[in-house]
């Protein structure tokens, strides 16, 4: 008995740690502490970089998650609360940047490599057929050849 | 030349990689760059650490370029910079406004009475609004703020000699070259 209660201990323990870590905001209905949570996973702390500002625990989180209920308790959009902060934290709060001239390389990179990388690609493929055109039997077809 | 293409290719990432690596030791990689920068400083108006009934505002620290550190009893950090504060940058000869923030009063006034008060003045900001205002997310910061009330440099973390010399110093000859 006392080993399952030590068990169910153990497993309630984060569950505590989280009940401390966010302080309930008082929502006026569900739809908008949906809406709260939704906006509060786009933007990133600014202090604990890699969490979001609704998971982060950090005092300045919880300050700007204050900050995010009393702007929409106010009747802002979420396109004002969010430029209210890039406005002081740059978009680094953003989790998704804009796509502007200065993130055209986040945002089109990876499309650029994979477009240099088919074009090596075709190149080689088309070498090689006209290497060998007439070579159409396989060297070796146990298919165990490395 | 087939031969070595992979070899090529080995060494155009090592050399990527090791940029990387060179790249993140030069950056603090908690370091936001304040988009405040070469814009007004936020308006604000706060009272007095200890002295409630007296308010200091953005407009009545005009006139004369300033110091505005944001420090804290609970900062660690801030203990190690306050040495810097008590020397080097008062020597700097620049008013030197404390920000407290997020702060218990008493704590605050036990912490200052303990090491030191470098400050001119301190403001106090215990629910951390203006602090929001400010782009603050950590103690201690430095803003550096001109006679017209412009944040023209803002260091996010403590001031060390180096930082003086290489940020701080030429931050203020270009605020010396412009005044007349």
């Amino acid at each position: 008995m006392r080993r399952w209660l030590l068990a169910l201990g153990w497993l309630l323990l984060p569950a505590l740690c989280v009940a401390q870590a966010i302080q309930p905001l008082p929502f006026r209905n569900h739809a908008e502490e949906v809406r709260f949570q939704h906006l509060s996973a786009e933007l990133r702390c600014p202090m604990c970089q890699n969490e979001t500002l609704a998971d982060s625990n950090a005092p300045i989180a919880h300050d700007l998650r204050r900050q995010v209920f009393e702007m929409m308790q106010a009747g802002k959009s979420d396109d004002e609360i969010k430029a209210f902060l890039v406005d002081r934290y740059s978009q680094f709060v953003l989790y998704k940047p804009p796509v502007e001239p200065s993130t055209w390389l986040l945002w089109f990179g990876p499309l650029v490599l994979l477009a240099i990388g088919g074009i090596v690609v075709a190149v080689q493929v088309r070498r090689r057929a006209r290497q060998s055109p007439a070579d159409t039997t396989p060297i070796n077809d146990t298919g165990d050849d490395w | 030349m087939s031969r070595l293409l992979p070899l090529f290719g080995f060494l155009v990432l090592v050399g990527l990689f090791g940029f990387g690596i060179w790249w993140n030791t030069q950056h603090d990689q908690h370091e936001i760059a304040s988009p405040l920068i070469d814009k007004p400083a936020p308006a604000f108006a706060l009272p007095v650490l200890g002295d409630a009934g007296t308010t200091v505002t953005k407009a009545s620290l005009l006139g004369k370029p300033y110091f505005l550190n944001v420090f804290a009893s609970w900062c660690i950090e801030c203990v190690h910079e306050h040495p810097m504060l008590m020397t080097d940058v008062k020597q700097l000869g620049l008013p030197l406004v404390g920000f407290n923030y997020k702060d218990d009063p008493q704590a605050a006034t036990a912490w200052l009475a303990e090491h030191g008060n470098p400050f001119d003045v301190i403001v106090a900001d215990r629910e951390g609004r203006s602090g929001i205002d400010f782009g603050v997310y950590a103690a201690p910061e430095t803003f550096l703020i001109d006679a017209k009330g412009v944040i023209r440099y803002k260091r996010i973390g403590p001031i060390t000699p180096e930082v003086i010399d290489k940020e701080i110093r030429p931050a203020l000859a270009a605020l010396a070259k412009e005044a007349p």
